[in-house]
């Protein structure tokens, strides 16, 4: 195999092949990716909002009349008064939710792959049932989802019928929260089961055999097979569930749209500044932008060092 | 090592003896109420998944926009009303179109960017090649909020505002890192002797990737095509802020646009709704046999 690449890289002397394979991917993502960042980037300098940029209304042209204000969007932001509503409250709940929705996704994903991954009978069809949430569009089940959480919906009848509190899911702070964690639960584990049923099935069965031959337990065979055979599998899909909840807009914004002020997370509420408001504050709601992106890239260093530091490498 | 295969092998061949149960137990088998459990719990796990949908496809048959509230009634009247009166009254056809565009331009267009993309990075160690897998990785984490507003306006710029190929482009910053980085790991997968092969037999670089290497990765191909597929027909933010015309609409902004025309007919909106999920997940189905072996190809190799 080494040699294999050697001789390959040998062949390719010239790099130019490369670079000319990778030159689309680079001038989309440079043009509609990192110009925008450089752009949003100076945007959040300064006072822009939808009353002072340049547009167009009929035949009209207004030019822009904001201007650099330097680093005050992130100050007022961070620092500035009732900094704690605006942006640490909504911060302490953007990480209790990764934290929360990644480990029910991976526990509740690794769960139903490994009863999976057993010889059982009809185990395709609970497979096929399993990754339904994930095969119909989010925008189309969170819908469902309104329906039964609804004042007067299938929940709350069947809880009355129980006997059990009914509380107000789409209306009060931290129902809406618990719903918010539930349907993104529904909604990302097939992702998870999908991809660990992948990383069983690429273990070795015969490490298994070795260690039942050793006497090992299940416990044991699942501590010390199964998990160090997962590890890769894991730690790539790991990032990616943080990142994408970090960053997860639909279910909070199809969930409650405008109405829930406390149960948006950052980039619900950085769109909620730029688009759904009036007069909309694209200056501030950039500025949320980057510091989400900051915090992302800082959080994947230390993940990668931390990988690294384990001896893991990331699969990129 | 010989000695141990024959302890292990010895008891599975024997009848079972009445008293020792577990000793004759096979690898890979458990007890009755093992296997019960499991399939309690996939049971449970199914009817957890499959609910919500059901619900919404029950709903979808009631005549009246607050049927939800007292669902036993609706047994008694059930009727494809709903769904008449979407086709036939409403942009729902003209929505299914701007879907089907933008989602099928950003699926070809992505895949086949992702595609030569995937190939350079899995086959050649050009300099700068590190950093240009950590950009790929980085753009996964911009947020909507940071690229919206420049974003509307280089459109605007562009006059592609309010057109498909706006929304096509959108869309590819999205899906073409991540399917690079999938179809990357899945050519990682093809032995490079298939390569040297091409190569020793007179292709060029771009021979041997377009006429041994694609045919080869058909299954990673079929992943990445339906993630971005899958991503762009169900993307709303873009799509809501950047589509004007109530026909260019895609399907995800058409169902939001029920809730103020028609004073949230709940009845129409699960009906399109479950109009929507229908050809999503026929896709889907079709496949999803190659998903875990594509997804997780980069991963399990480590």
């Amino acid at each position: 195999m080494t040699v294999a690449v050697q001789r390959l890289k040998h062949s390719y002397q010239k790099y130019w092949y490369a670079y000319a394979m990778i030159a689309p991917v680079v001038i989309v993502l440079g043009v509609l990716v990192l110009y925008p960042l450089a752009y949003g980037f100076y945007l959040t300098l300064t006072d822009a909002n939808s009353l002072n940029t340049g547009r167009t209304i009929g035949v009209n042209e207004i030019e822009a009349t904001y201007k650099f204000i330097g680093f005050d969007n992130y100050a007022d932001i961070l620092w500035g008064e009732t900094a704690y509503d605006r942006f640490w409250s909504h911060f302490i709940w953007t990480v209790f939710w990764t934290a929360a929705c990644v480990a029910l996704h991976y526990s509740v994903g690794l769960g139903l792959a490994l009863l999976l991954n057993q010889k059982l009978r009809g185990r395709t069809f609970y497979r096929l049932i399993l990754i339904l949430p994930w095969a119909v569009p989010t925008f189309v089940t969170v819908f469902g989802w309104r329906f039964m959480l609804a004042d007067g919906g299938i929940i709350n009848s069947a809880l009355e019928t129980l006997h059990l509190p009914t509380p107000l899911w789409l209306e009060d702070t931290f129902w809406q929260r618990f719903a918010a964690i539930m349907v993104n639960t529904w909604c990302g584990v097939p992702f998870m089961m999908v991809s660990l049923l992948g990383g069983l099935q690429s273990i070795d069965s015969t490490l298994y055999e070795a260690a039942e031959m050793d006497g090992a337990s299940a416990w044991q065979r699942f501590r010390y097979v199964t998990l160090p055979g997962l590890r890769s599998v894991s730690s790539t899909v790991v990032l990616l569930g943080i990142i994408w909840t970090f960053n997860q807009f639909a279910i909070i914004f199809l969930l409650f749209g405008d109405t829930a002020p406390d149960a948006q997370i950052l980039v619900t509420w950085a769109y909620y500044l730029g688009f759904g408001q009036q007069p909309r504050d694209f200056a501030q709601s950039a500025a949320y932008g980057m510091l989400l992106l900051a915090i992302l890239i800082v959080f994947t260093s230390f993940y990668r060092r931390w990988l690294n530091r384990n001896d893991q490498q990331l699969a990129i | 090592m010989s000695t141990t295969t024959v302890k292990t092998s010895a008891p599975a061949d024997q009848p079972p003896t009445s008293g020792t149960p577990r000793s004759v137990r096979r690898r890979g088998e458990r007890g009755r109420g093992a296997s019960l459990a499991s399939h309690g719990i996939l049971i449970v796990a199914s009817l957890i998944a499959l609910f919500p949908i059901a619900w919404l496809v029950f709903l979808s048959l009631g005549p009246d926009k607050d049927d939800y509230l007292h669902p036993g009634e609706i047994w008694g009247k059930m009727t494809f009303d709903n769904y008449s009166f979407v086709l036939s009254d409403t942009n729902f056809f003209d929505w299914l179109r701007s879907s089907l565009i933008v989602s099928l331009g950003a699926t070809v267009i992505g895949v086949l960017l992702a595609a030569t993309t995937g190939y350079a990075v899995s086959r050649m160690r050009f300099p700068g090649y590190k950093k240009f897998m950590w950009v790929l990785l980085v753009t996964q984490m911009f947020p909507v909020a940071v690229l919206m507003v420049p974003m509307y306006q280089i459109l605007s710029e562009l006059k592609l505002i309010d057109s498909y190929g706006g929304l096509v482009l959108v869309y590819l910053t999205t899906t073409v890192p991540y399917c690079a980085w999938l179809l990357k790991g899945y050519f990682d997968t093809i032995p490079f002797e298939i390569d040297e092969a091409g190569r020793v037999d007179g292709l060029t670089p771009f021979g041997t990737f377009a006429r041994l290497i694609l045919p080869l990765a058909r299954p990673g191909l079929a992943v990445a095509a339906f993630y971005s597929f899958i991503t762009a027909f169900g993307e709303v933010a873009f799509a809501s802020t950047f589509m004007l015309t109530d026909t260019k609409y895609t399907l995800a902004v058409g169902l939001q646009s029920f809730v103020s025309e028609h004073d949230a007919q709940r009845n129409l909106m699960a009906a399109t709704a479950v109009l929507i999920a229908i050809p999503a997940a026929a896709f889907f189905y079709l496949v999803q046999k190659h998903l875990v072996t594509g997804l997780t190809a980069g991963g399990t190799k480590g």
